[in-house]
């Protein structure tokens, strides 16, 4: 209605409100983009640089602040490879088993969880439900020194279970909430419709939830693989053996011993160690985008 | 047919709630053993670890008081708050205002929409890796790429990590860098407003910056709100970036001891468990004192439409 009545009152020489935000004006529009692409030129040199900069042999690297490239010099690559303690292909063996241990583990149990919380009635579940929200905020340093001693006291320093088996007892409460607001935006009406058809909880959990919450699961699986593969913290307190360092913790071991002498290596192996997630990013950016509207935008 | 199942499902309707309490029980199990054991037991423990000396190979030794009296003369620990409260107060509004301003721009009908997203929202996926850490050291170090940029404009860099003037700045900017995340979230709030708003608007004679301040502004509030909060908590649990940029000491001069890096070096460096309890229950009670004053505050400038 606002629509028609914008139209017909409005000059017929000036243009249409709508169009006018829609950038039509060729100058705004144009100064619009250069200053969009200027300032996410900015933003992604420094990682353009560095890719660059892995490509170029040691002395030049910080004689160059360009992003031209004379000639590949892949030695770089070949070096840093095998320069660290290990072979590299170890460290991202290790980063590998944890990343697909904290996958498996955040799909399954946060999916159950969520199923109660947003299917489920239970005694006290609001109670529940604000305690699981609290638990999101929880800084980890809080339940850190403890869960050492824990874990400690089980044997399970410098294996990787102290960074699995939380995630299989749903302790990245983010993901519940993720998949709680996902599964309340499934119409009720199709547990309705399985239940009269016989099927209990865990069919409906299995058959028709599940099926219908994959979006919700990529998000989980992406954003676990993202967070855990640059995770430093945990790993750094609970693997201390450097034969099952994961990528960051080799990462800053080099550096480190290094003290600034061998960039090339250092930034060859960064690049490497950031394939994985321009990969996943790559390919799972709609869910990834989806998955903060979710949580998000409410 | 129907009528019985619809019999038969009131019958079941009695005694619902006892059946779901047992099915819900099952389908939260992992979720209680994790809350009890990783996340509340340990929780207990801290607070109790924080009103004793202890060293992981020795039983703890109750100190009553003595962690929390030493932390008044602490000098370090008085460093690190001043550092840590600078680095939250200054990079979360400056992220959030970038994050703001662009995905008002992106929102308003720009053509290669989703190219611009995808170029602004990488860093915030990066930004948390050790390798962004090590790129940031090459980056802001003296012979760096910053510094080779400021001599092509005939400027003279200094060691932008090396001095404690700067070293924090180089981390605060690190942290703004990433600011697509919170971008993507007023993207997904910006979509939401209806657009008959600003026509109504226009029609009213608003201006775009009038309506920006009286229709998108007001509006947005519950999502500022929302990154505020997060963003902040966040901002208080940084680790990893001071943490290689400075090699784990939180230097030059401490200038970029961030309050988590302290007590990793207290308990896991030093194994002085029962003081690294106690510094992390003040951790606790400071994020919860700034959400909470941010809840509070929030009645006065966010703006419910419903």
């Amino acid at each position: 209605m606002t629509d028609t009545f914008a139209t017909t009152t409005r000059p017929p020489s000036g243009p249409a409100p709508r169009r006018a935000r829609g950038g039509f004006r060729p100058v705004r529009s144009i100064a619009k983009h250069a200053l969009l692409i200027l300032c996410a030129l900015v933003m992604l040199y420094p990682v353009l640089w560095m890719v660059v900069s892995s490509l170029r042999p040691n002395d030049v690297i910080f004689r160059d602040p360009s992003l031209l490239l004379n000639d590949l010099e892949t030695g770089n690559y070949a070096e840093g490879w095998t320069a660290f303690a290990d072979p590299f292909s170890v460290y991202l063996v290790n980063s590998s088993i944890v990343v697909l241990g904290a996958i498996v583990g955040n799909l399954v149990s946060c999916s159950m969880a969520a199923y109660a919380f947003a299917r489920l009635e239970f005694t006290a579940k609001r109670w529940w439900f604000a305690i699981m929200l609290l638990t999101i905020m929880l800084p980890i340093h809080v339940i850190i020194v403890p869960q050492y001693v824990l874990f400690a006291q089980l044997g399970w320093v410098n294996t990787f279970l102290p960074l699995i088996v939380p995630k299989l007892l749903a302790t990245d409460a983010f993901f519940v909430f993720l998949m709680v607001q996902f599964i309340r935006g499934v119409p009720i009406e199709l547990d309705e419709a399985a239940r009269i058809d016989g099927a209990g909880h865990p069919r409906i959990f299995a058959q028709i939830i599940l099926p219908l919450m994959v979006p919700a699961l990529a998000a989980t699986a992406i954003f676990t693989f993202i967070w855990t593969w640059n995770d430093f913290f945990s790993q750094l307190i609970y693997l201390t053996d450097p034969d099952i360092y994961t990528v960051p913790l080799a990462l800053r071991a080099f550096v480190d011993a290094q003290a600034g002498t061998n960039w090339g290596d250092a930034l060859a192996m960064s690049v490497v160690s950031l394939v994985p997630i321009f990969l996943v990013f790559l390919f799972g950016q709609r869910f990834l985008l989806r998955g903060i509207a979710t949580t998000g935008g409410k | 047919m129907s009528a019985t199942t619809e019999l038969r499902s009131l019958g079941r309707q009695g005694s619902t709630a006892k059946r779901q309490n047992k099915v819900a029980f099952w389908f939260l199990l992992p979720w209680f053993v994790g809350l009890f054991a990783i996340t509340l037991g340990p929780m207990v423990a801290s607070l109790f670890l924080s009103f004793t000396d202890y060293n992981l190979l020795q039983p703890a030794e109750f100190n009553g008081l003595e962690n929390f009296t030493r932390m008044l003369g602490d000098e370090r620990l008085h460093r690190s708050l001043g550092v840590t409260f600078t680095y939250v107060l200054v990079s979360v509004p400056v992220q959030l205002g970038l994050a703001l301003a662009l995905a008002v721009v992106l929102d308003r009908g720009v053509r290669g929409l989703a190219f611009y997203r995808s170029m602004f929202y990488l860093p915030s996926l990066l930004g948390a890796s050790v390798a962004i850490a090590v790129l940031w050291r090459m980056v802001f170090g003296a012979d760096g790429l910053f510094n080779e940029g400021l001599g092509l404009l005939g400027i003279e860099g200094r060691g932008w990590i090396s001095e404690p003037e700067t070293a924090l700045g180089t981390l605060i900017t690190l942290n703004v860098w990433t600011f697509g995340s919170p971008m993507v979230i007023f993207l997904a709030g910006l979509r939401q407003i209806p657009r008959v708003y600003y026509e109504a608007a226009s029609v009213d004679g608003a201006s775009r910056g009038r309506q920006f301040l009286s229709v998108t502004l007001p509006l947005l509030t519950p999502i500022i709100f929302f990154n505020l909060v997060l963003q902040i908590i966040h901002a208080f649990q940084s680790f990893t970036q001071a943490f290689i940029v400075s090699g784990g000491t939180g230097g030059p001069a401490d200038s970029t001891l961030f309050y988590t890096l302290y007590l990793y070096q207290r308990g896991f460096g030093n194994f002085d468990m029962g003081y690294a309890s106690a510094l992390a229950w003040l951790l606790l009670l400071i994020v919860g004192a700034f959400t909470a004053v941010n809840f509070w505050a929030s009645k006065y400038w966010v703006f419910y439409n419903d």
